[in-house]
């Protein structure tokens, strides 16, 4: 059974402007020890599914569809019964570890909450766990840390802190929105090897939401690229960065310059702007940026549909090369 | 021999932190820029790299004199930019402009894009007829790619994309001789970050603009840089053409970066070496003795520690800052 | 890149929608302060023709109508006072006047205040020191000595009160936009500008006072009601507008006197005064939200 299983997410925001939808149906599933990338830009939605799942929409945000979490669903739930949860079986990381952490709290008082809170453990109990957890996740000395505040550390530090709190409870889903982008690159490494080590150590299922396909690359099983609310291609990591089928996937891939490559040429852009969510073109969201587009994706929205085993595409050109 | 457009030498930017109570309070330097030289040909690329916290900003903005330098000289066409009074340098800046990180903080919420775009032109420029300001605008816009019948449009109408395109605008209006990118593209997201590399390439061959180009992103860098320049903690690690530099670095810090930057492709991404970097960047305030770097650095030894090393070249268009980078090899 | 040049070149221009243009658009959409703003100009529409229109001088004395309840018949609506004034005049006319005093002071207080924080904030450094040093001190001066003694020395007289007033109130008014200047002075576009060879005056003019305007409108809604407030306070303490020239202070002051007797007297122009403050908290709100839509 998957840990967690999204059914046909919609999320839409109120805004003064009128209603913005930034998820538009989307159906994903995650298992055990499977790490699953989630790839897009501003705007297509990927922080905001997970975000629904999580029960930290904006005020003005509200999430149709079901999240089957172990086969419960939890969208729609208090948030008594959902801290149950939150926390403790799923835990989530985010981009900014200065905000995510209490300033005036030492981080072993924020650390030792989590595990009395949630698994009934004494202080003493739980502050071993809490070092052990620092441990496991390259701090060193765990013990002087648990008596610093948060801005004692370093930004890789404290976002070694927050994978450490977020895997105490031993979560079965782990969720890290844009876990390392605020970290400078050889951080970065660190953190990432990091979050691959404990991947392959604890069985979790990890949800890695992030912009760059680098990082996905090094860390991801599977990768679900999103654009405009919706998954638009999916399928295992080898497979869509050799060979892309969607084009939206594909320019991305062009559009980046790589460190391993002298660049002479130009990059190959992706013509035009991202979606702007108050006003989606009709069909293919991506229409009015795609190279291969021809009148059928005007008219009707692209549903994803396998194209290999473990592939989908939501796109009406079954192959790319004819056109371009 | 193409001709040297802006030569740095020396430059140090030091910022007084005041320390200790009201009275007895001593202050402390913070050593933003501690010592950099080097030097740019018309027409190329200068990359600046180097992490948060390495001066790279403060470096860019120090020779614009943006931010007072505490020592060293800007020379700009041979001539001494730093003794300069603030209306001299005003007239200077025709020459000299800057591309912003955030390029929607970089533009007045209250003015159209058309007035904020003509900036410079009207500061510089004051005798110029509102007409012909007006059609340079419009010609500027259409050139960067933005539709010119939006001139009257405010920043906030337009989107993402174009929040940066209006900042290339409003630095190439006066068309200057050298723009400072100061990490133009880690705010946009991957499909236009290509968009504006490619339009500020295509500027470039077009009117032979040159360009400190500022960025942590070493895959953006290598795209665009002629030469390279490698910045940690206030100091020079590494100046290098582009090729010698991604092919053969010979600084340890050089080396860490290149290594630690995440390749898109699972192949390559999972089976590289990648070289950590130990312990936590030292304070600014209070940087090591000898070779800054040398706390980090897994080749360090007691010279390092005692003796500041100097840019030494390794081969043509090549130097490195590093005692040990014959032994390293 | 340069292919789309011709085409889009013929194209009329489009009109942009300023922050401005979008606040309003935005504050229409409030109910509350909708409703106070047609409320306030109600009163203030009243205020200012009333006492041209109203059947009655606000200094002729009636002497066979002293004192009595509003009286639809006699034309008196809102009664009349201890010596037989028509009291809806005298509100109104004590409406306007409070207005008045109102408007000049906080443009009295807008205009140095908004300059002398600009520059405070913008030039920084030992200027500033000095500047809002200054700011200081004569916020340590006890206000109300300092208004007693101008009209001791002067005598009284209303042009001396907005003077008086609005001294006083662009000291706030400095440090609110000291405050915002430098914040403004920090962010990016001011950079921008900088580097664009702008020089510092019109920097300050181009773009720190224009990005001030929002934090200031909303100030001037609160400014507005506390100067009637204390001008009320002052003609209260009997150092306000002299008779028959009257103010809501003035009126309610007199109407505090015959509260048990005549407690019309005190009623109306309490009501006036309270309505108008309301509207312009309301008002204040909304201009607050409209300003500044994410900050609900």
């Amino acid at each position: 059974m998957a840990v967690i299983d999204i059914r046909n997410l919609e999320v839409g925001f109120d805004t003064p402007e009128g209603k913005v939808q930034a998820v538009n149906g989307i159906n994903l599933s995650v298992d055990r020890g499977e790490c699953i990338g989630i790839v897009g830009e501003s705007g297509s939605g990927k922080s905001q599914t997970f975000m629904a799942a999580m029960g930290l929409l904006a005020r003005n945000g509200t999430a149709r569809g079901e999240i089957l979490f172990q086969g419960e669903q939890i969208l729609g739930l208090g948030s008594r019964a959902l801290n149950r949860i939150r926390g403790n079986a799923m835990s989530m990381i985010f981009q900014d570890p200065m905000t995510a952490l209490t300033p005036h709290l030492r981080i072993g008082d924020q650390l030792t909450e989590v595990l009395t809170t949630h698994k009934g453990l004494g202080k003493r109990a739980a502050a071993a766990r809490a070092v052990a957890m620092l441990e496991q996740v390259r701090i060193p000395e765990p013990a002087r840390r648990m008596r610093q505040y948060p801005h004692e550390l370093s930004g890789g530090m404290r976002q070694r802190v927050m994978i450490a709190m977020a895997l105490l409870c031993e979560p079965e889903l782990l969720i890290a929105d844009e876990p390392t982008t605020a970290l400078d690159v050889t951080v970065q490494a660190q953190v990432l090897s990091l979050m691959r080590d404990l991947k392959d150590r604890l069985n979790t299922a990890l949800v890695l939401i992030t912009h760059d396909l680098g990082v996905v690359a090094g860390l991801a099983d599977r990768v679900m690229v999103m654009y405009a609310g919706l998954v638009v291609e999916e399928g295992p990591v080898e497979t869509i960065f050799t060979d892309p089928r969607h084009p939206y996937t594909q320019g991305l891939l062009n559009s980046m310059p790589r460190i391993d490559r002298a660049g002479e040429e130009r990059l190959t852009a992706i013509p035009g702007q991202p979606p702007n969510l108050q006003r989606l073109p009709s069909g293919c969201a991506f229409r009015p940026r795609c190279a291969y587009a021809f009148e059928r994706c005007e008219q009707e929205r692209p549903e994803l549909e396998d194209i290999a085993p473990g592939r989908r595409k939501a796109c009406h050109r079954e192959r790319l090369e004819a056109v371009s | 021999m193409s001709d040297v457009l802006l030569d740095v030498a020396d430059l140090k930017v030091h910022f007084p932190i005041p320390t200790g109570g009201l009275i007895g309070g001593r202050t402390r330097w913070l050593k933003a820029v501690d010592g950099v030289s080097f030097s740019v040909k018309r027409g190329e690329t200068l990359g600046i790299v180097g992490e948060s916290g390495c001066g790279k900003s403060t470096l860019g903005r120090a020779i614009l004199r943006l931010i007072a330098p505490s020592a060293g000289r800007v020379l700009w066409l041979g001539q001494d930019l730093s003794g300069l009074s603030q209306e001299e340098m005003r007239r200077h800046r025709r020459e000299m402009q800057i591309i912003f990180q955030d390029p929607l903080a970089s533009l007045d919420p209250r003015m159209t894009v058309g007035d904020i775009i003509a900036e410079p032109l009207t500061a510089l420029e004051p005798d110029l007829p509102k007409a012909e300001i007006k059609e340079r605008v419009r010609s500027m816009m259409s050139k960067v790619g933005l539709l010119p019948e939006m001139i009257n449009r405010y920043p906030h109408e337009f989107s993402g994309g174009q929040y940066q395109r209006i900042g290339v605008a409003r630095a190439m209006i006066v068309r200057p001789a050298l723009i400072v990118c100061d990490e133009p593209v880690s705010a946009l997201d991957v499909s236009i970050q290509a968009q504006i590399v490619n339009l500020l390439m295509d500027l470039q061959a077009e009117f032979g603009l040159t360009l400190l180009f500022i960025s942590h992103d070493l895959s953006v860098v290598r795209h665009i840089s002629h030469r390279i320049l490698v910045l940690y903690l206030g100091r020079v690690m590494e100046l290098a053409d582009r090729d010698s530099l991604y092919r053969e670095a010979r600084h340890p810090y050089t080396r860490a970066l290149i290594s630690a930057v995440p390749v898109p492709d699972p192949l390559i991404e999972r089976s590289k070496r990648i070289e950590f970097l130990s312990g936590d960047l030292p304070s600014p305030i209070d940087p090591p003795s000898g070779c800054v770097f040398r706390t980090r650095c897994p080749h360090a030894n007691d010279l390092c520690a005692a003796k500041v090393p100097d840019l030494e070249p390794v081969g043509t268009d090549h130097q490195v800052a590093c005692h040990r980078w014959r032994e390293i090899g | 890149m340069t292919n789309g040049t011709q085409a889009p070149d013929m194209a009329p221009p489009v009109r942009g929608r300023s922050l401005w243009q979008d606040a309003l658009r935005r504050l229409s959409h409030n109910r509350a302060a909708v409703a106070a703003v047609v409320v306030l100009a109600l009163v203030v529409l009243l205020a200012v023709v009333g006492p041209w229109i109203a059947p009655h001088a606000y200094d002729e004395l009636y002497f066979d109508h002293v004192a009595i309840g509003p009286d639809l018949d006699a034309g008196f609506l809102f009664g009349t006072d201890t010596v037989g004034r028509d009291l809806f005049v005298r509100t109104l006319m004590g409406a306007r006047i409070s207005i008045l005093v109102a408007l000049a002071a906080t443009s009295v207080s807008l205009l140095i205040g908004i300059l002398y924080g600009a520059i405070a904030g913008f030039v920084g450094g030992r200027v500033d020191n000095l500047m809002m040093r200054f700011v200081d001190i004569m916020y340590a001066l006890p206000f109300m000595f300092f208004v007693i003694i101008l009209m001791v020395v002067f005598g009284r007289n209303i042009v001396l009160m907005f003077l008086a007033l609005g001294a006083v109130e662009w000291l706030t008014m400095a440090r609110i936009v000291r405050g915002q200047t430098l914040t403004l002075k920090n962010r990016e576009f001011v950079e921008a500008a900088v580097a664009s060879g702008v020089t510092r005056p019109r920097i300050i003019l181009r773009h720190i006072i224009p990005n001030l305007l929002g934090p200031v409108a909303v100030y001037i809604t609160l400014t507005i009601p506390q100067v009637i407030l204390v001008e009320s306070f002052l003609s209260f303490l009997g150092l306000g507008v002299q008779e028959p020239l009257t103010s809501l202070g003035v009126l309610i002051s007199e109407g505090a006197d015959e509260m048990e007797t005549a407690p019309w007297m005190l009623i109306f122009p309490a009501t006036v005064l309270a309505t108008m403050l309301f509207c312009f908290n309301f008002i204040g709100d909304g201009v607050r939200d409209a300003l500044d839509p994410k900050d609900r």
